[in-house]
């Protein structure tokens, strides 16, 4: 078992809701400072987005944010430079496309996520019939693949993603890309049929924008995951102060 | 429709053409392509659908298409050229074959809706046209740049009752409207089908839309012994996801003859593209050293792409069909020659696999040859800006 997925677990069996912000690598000068204050408010691990051209599952926020990234030069050797500087024992997970590993090289990618704190990868075009290589690429490394399970999935599909998956099951709780509808949606429903084959983690993302909306997906699984809502507090102009007091408003609603 | 060894047969079960093509599409696709994969192998056996496509394409798109003898060009060009006149099929291009055979499924497997994506505006007047034939609603995906470029074809989409969204993020043109048109099928995929326009995409589009245009080659290469020509030495169509040229190809593939694709110098996959995967497929892209897609340029929005379909990908590896650019600078020359001795005005698109024929007579394509062009589309959207460019207008 992939170390993600063992700290996860540990965290869910000791009755804790996981909370897992997304931040865009390379965003501006001083990204990881923002990294730093959702761990210091209560973070228990952390998506790096790397950024792509051409995000095909991600909506307006997360599309700006990367252009912006990609403007100052970003790529995945910057964002893990970068992250080698963050002081942190949180896992950190890479979320991109698989045409950005792919050029990388398969385990070379892997290789310098390992070295740079990343303990996993959300690679969302990367279908089951096609993770393959890339799972084979992360063998010798600990670099955890976590797979995403759609309302849409069939229940014999949802099993065997529910078996490959690393580190946690991602349920989204929305038909939609990132950042363009708001709600638990399904979240609860895809989570069910996760359990019916699996005991891993099972997060809710897609959809989850304010705390309200965390505390209600994280009663139904193990916790949440909140993306284009705080990339688009920094796209505002929000400071790591900020940061931090989003963070803290979520922990605080799902922990209560 | 095809055998083992044989050039340009059916992909493997994961949608493979050797490395190109497969599946690379976020999960909340997937059993949309599944349930597609099996719902267009079950129509395409039936022999009452490939009847019903067949019937429609002949009473509604006006097919076949003629095979015409350019005669006056080929004494010039010292060459004896036959051009297919996709042209003349309804809405103007070879992009009525596919779409007829994608709307038809769409009815088929229960859906009410189409999206599609749009370049030039060809693929978006022909599924609009479709859609309104069959009733289905539908909703076309266009670059902003493009809408621009191609005002009158955004007009025609709206009189057939369809809807255009522009597509503002990115570069703002073909590409673009590929990746909205993908997020807007994530959240209605359950009513409805993604009306791909061109041999790219996740499989089974690339397959599928390839069976649907085949029959350009298959009715070309009947036509062509009909008028006692026989099998062509070289098979020329323009290829920007390569749908006309797959369709042409797919007739002649396991005949000696050649087979030419020409991309835009500016959207040029084969020429100066390297493996990566976008839009769902492993194909050849115009990519940076970072993965980074590239921005296509191409005096026509049809070619505007930086990516190529896989099967395409595949031909070229396997050196059965050949690839070779052409330049803005070319294109122009080419429509004027075409328009002024046959009579024909071709699209910017066609325009490039003509000026690549008149460049490359009695070097590349030897004196004497017989030549099949595909004529993908006519002109007339093309000419307000062919107009402006004779005038050195910016």
């Amino acid at each position: 078992m992939k170390s993600l997925e063992r700290d996860l677990r540990a965290l869910r069996d000791a009755g804790r809701k996981l909370l897992v912000p997304y931040f865009m690598g390379g965003l501006s000068e001083n990204w990881t400072e923002y990294v730093q204050a959702a761990v210091l408010a209560g973070a228990d691990a952390v998506e790096i987005g790397i950024p792509f051209s051409d995000p095909m599952m991600d909506g307006p926020v997360i599309q700006e944010a990367a252009l912006r990234a990609l403007a100052r030069g970003t790529t995945l050797d910057s964002i893990c430079d970068d992250l080698v500087r963050l002081d942190t024992t949180v896992p950190l997970i890479a979320m991109t496309y698989y045409n950005i590993v792919l050029h990388y090289g398969l385990e070379r990618s892997a290789g310098k996520f390992s070295s740079s704190g990343i303990r996993g990868a959300i690679i969302p075009d990367l279908a089951l019939e096609e993770t393959e290589p890339w799972i084979a690429a992360c063998d010798s490394s600990d670099v955890a693949t976590v797979l995403l399970v759609a309302p849409s999935t069939p229940l014999e599909r949802v099993a065997r993603l529910a078996a490959v998956t690393q580190g946690f099951a991602y349920a989204s709780a929305r038909m939609a890309v990132t950042g363009r509808a708001e709600g638990g949606g399904e979240g609860e429903r895809v989570v069910r049929s996760i359990r019916r084959t699996s005991d891993a983690p099972a997060l809710i993302g897609i959809g989850i924008a304010t705390a309200d909306q965390a505390k209600q997906a994280a009663d139904v699984s193990d916790g949440v995951i909140v993306g284009s809502a705080l990339v688009q507090v920094i796209l505002d102009g929000g400071l790591a102060s900020d940061v931090e007091a989003f963070i803290r408003g979520f922990r605080g609603a799902i922990d209560g | 429709m095809s055998g083992n060894g044989t050039h340009m047969a059916e992909p493997d079960d994961r949608g493979r053409f050797g490395d190109f093509g497969g599946r690379f599409v976020p999960e909340a696709l997937m059993p949309a392509c599944l349930e597609l994969e099996a719902a267009f192998a079950e129509a395409w056996s039936d022999a009452e659908f490939v009847s019903e496509y067949h019937t429609v394409l002949k009473e509604f798109a006006g097919r076949p298409t003629p095979v015409t003898p350019l005669t006056r060009l080929g004494d010039h060009l010292g060459l004896r050229i036959f051009a297919k006149r996709e042209d003349l099929a309804h809405t103007g291009s070879h992009k009525i074959n596919n779409v007829i055979g994608q709307t038809l499924l769409t009815k088929r497997m229960g859906k009410r809706r189409v999206i599609a994506e749009t370049g030039a505006g060809q693929h978006g007047v022909a599924t609009a046209t479709a859609a309104a034939r069959l009733g289905l609603e539908c909703t076309v995906f266009m670059g902003e740049v493009d809408t621009e470029r191609q005002i009158l074809n955004v007009f025609r989409m709206e009189l057939l009752g369809s809807r255009v969204v522009p597509v503002t993020s990115g570069s703002r043109t073909l590409k673009d409207a590929v990746n909205e048109a993908m997020r807007e099928w994530v959240t209605c995929v359950a009513d409805t089908h993604y009306c791909i326009g061109s041999v790219m995409g996740p499989h089974p589009f690339p397959w599928m839309v390839r069976e649907f245009q085949s029959i350009i080659g298959q009715e070309a290469a009947r036509q062509l012994v009909d008028l006692g020509v026989g099998a062509p030495d070289i098979v020329i169509a323009c290829v920007g996801g390569g749908s006309n040229a797959a369709g042409v190809f797919a007739g002649f593939a396991n005949t000696p003859a050649r087979l030419v694709g020409i991309e835009a110098a500016g959207g040029s996959a084969v020429g100066s593209g390297s493996p990566g995967v976008l839009h769902g497929m492993r194909s050849l892209l115009m990519q940076d050293e970072f993965g980074q897609i590239e921005e296509a340029h191409s005096i026509s929005a049809g070619l505007d792409y930086p990516g190529i379909g896989p099967e395409h990908a595949y031909l070229a590896e396997s050196g059965r069909a050949e690839y070779y650019a052409i330049g803005d600078e070319d294109v122009i020359p080419a429509l004027r020659l075409l328009s002024e001795m046959e009579g024909i005005i071709p699209a910017l698109e066609t325009a490039h696999a003509v000026a690549w024929m008149a460049k490359e007579a009695g070097h590349a394509i030897p004196t004497g040859s017989t030549v099949l062009l595909n004529l993908s589309g006519r002109g007339d959207k093309d000419v307000a800006q062919v107009q402006a460019i004779l005038r050195g207008e910016p």
